[in-house]
């Protein structure tokens, strides 16, 4: 009698345990934090961030309620297959390397370029003809740098930095005509700051993807590939009804 | 046309040295020897006035230019290349003047740091070279007669120049070294395209060793110069037979 007990107690926790599993009312996130502005802390200690507002509005789509656990950069996929948390969503770039290990969602943001130039410059579109002859500022090994010394290294002068700081100074010291960074980053350091008036040239970059990478992505376990579906339709239903723009416009301004 | 297959062949399945990084590196070599070059040269024409000058019995003279040897051997070439790269654009309106263009650019900043460094060291091996030289000569020169910048361009640099000259080809070797820090303006010399190669190619070994094999080959061929001239003009002082 007591045997069939605890048999019966056990196996109600295993298929407890699976239905958990399988179902997801509650999933938890591994994050490694800081790293603005998709994941830091208010001064007041609140997890925040664009990563964390997303996933926050992803598992209210879904029904399902989420938590969100700090986990260093290096340790972040083996705590995934340790079960310590059941997805990864810090600004995880997907690549062919990861996905041998990891199952991917859909890409939910590509960190554009964008030039930026003094909002005097008469440059009002970013292309070969009118970069002709300029100095561009690059930092050094960026993907950037890639990208504007395979697009316009052999047209004008690609001027390259090691820090962005050195960067902005020679911009304003008009050593540069322009600059080509990460948008959010030029938004932080030119756009939002007193260094003096700057402007977007032309479009956000993100193609092409050998270079720019397919995006963010969110990981999960190979064998979840039911949770990241869940987590694929929550994301194309955000980004229908206007929830995920918001939220993109929060973070890194107008498209 | 067959040097231009047996150089694609040789490339040929390398990931790092394709063609377009070999020009990096080749537009490097250009870069850093144009700019050694130059600063060595105008070093050079500076430095024999300062160091005759710095010799000079009166005070006015001889102080200004202890000073700038002074300042210029005390502080790394480094700051200085910051300095006066940087430090020039805080002058209110340099950028309307006529020297913006030349300045905009980081070759001429670097050139004008690397030429007042080198003049500043020149200065001292000539000077050192100057007081270096054999009363003697000196007495002998006074006792024919010889007016004291007679005695300056007959006796006392013709000399000097000489003794000079092994400490000066190390200067020279120093300061091609010491121009591998051009790439943190931006100046694509041998270093900039050794570091542009290993961020691209996360190739550090690579990149680097073929940097540091270049700058070798520069090595060597100014050692050889130098031990060509050291030949043919200190030729008084080797040993007969």
């Amino acid at each position: 009698m007591k045997k069939l007990l605890t048999v019966s107690i056990l196996g109600l926790a295993l298929a407890a345990g699976t239905t958990q599993a399988r179902d997801y009312d509650h999933v938890r996130f591994g994050v490694d934090v800081p790293y603005e502005p998709m994941e830091y802390r208010t001064p007041e200690g609140e997890l925040t961030g664009f990563d964390i507002e997303l996933g926050n509005a992803l598992c209210a789509e879904m029904g399902v309620t989420c938590e969100w656990i700090e986990q260093e950069w290096d340790g972040i996929v083996p705590g995934l297959m340790a079960r310590n948390y059941d997805a990864i969503m810090s600004s995880m770039t997907i690549n062919d390397e990861r996905r041998q290990s990891l199952l991917f969602s859909d890409p939910y943001i590509t960190m554009p370029g964008a030039w930026f130039a003094p909002a005097g410059s008469d440059l009002e579109e970013a292309n070969e003809e009118t970069l002709a002859g300029l100095s561009i500022g690059v930092q050094r090994g960026t993907t950037y740098d890639s990208y504007a010394t395979d697009a316009f290294g052999s047209t004008a002068n690609v001027n390259r930095y090691s820090t962005a700081d050195d960067m902005m100074l020679d911009m304003e010291a008009q050593r540069l005509d322009i600059v080509f960074l990460e948008f959010a980053v030029g938004q932080s350091t030119l756009l939002d700051s007193d260094a003096g008036d700057f402007k977007v040239v032309g479009e956000m970059v993100t193609e092409p993807a050998e270079i720019f990478g397919e995006g963010f992505g969110i990981a999960f376990r190979q064998r979840d590939t039911a949770l990241a579906e869940r987590f694929n339709e929550a994301l194309a239903t955000l980004k229908e009804d206007g929830t995920y723009d918001e939220i993109y416009e929060r973070y890194f301004g107008e498209e | 046309m067959e040097l231009v297959n047996w150089f694609n062949e040789l490339l040929a399945g390398n990931l790092i040295f394709t063609p377009q990084t070999l020009g990096y590196y080749w537009n490097g070599v250009v870069t850093t020897t144009q700019l050694v070059f130059l600063s060595l040269l105008v070093g050079l024409v500076m430095a024999v006035p300062l160091s005759i000058l710095r010799g000079s019995k009166h005070r006015w003279i001889k102080l200004p230019i202890y000073a700038y040897t002074y300042v210029f051997r005390g502080t790394p070439l480094l700051i200085q290349l910051y300095i006066i790269y940087y430090g020039v654009v805080f002058v209110d309106g340099i950028q309307q003047t006529f020297l913006w263009p030349l300045l905009r650019e980081a070759f001429y900043p670097a050139l004008i740091a690397f030429t007042l460094n080198t003049a500043a060291y020149t200065t001292e091996i000539f000077h050192g070279a100057i007081k270096a030289t054999a009363r003697g000569e000196i007495e002998a020169a006074r006792a024919y007669g010889m007016s004291d910048r007679m005695m300056m361009r007959r006796i006392i640099l013709p000399s000097a120049f000489r003794r000079a000259l092994p400490a000066y080809g190390n200067e020279v070797i120093f300061m091609l070294h010491a121009s591998a820090i051009a790439s943190v303006v931006t100046l694509m010399d041998i270093t900039g395209a050794a570091r542009f190669v290993y961020a691209r190619y996360y190739a550090p070994f690579e990149a680097f060793l073929f940097a540091a094999a270049i700058y070798l080959c520069l090595t060597f061929a100014i050692l050889y110069f130098f031990r060509f001239l050291e030949r043919r003009l200190l030729a008084h002082l080797r040993p007969q037979n």
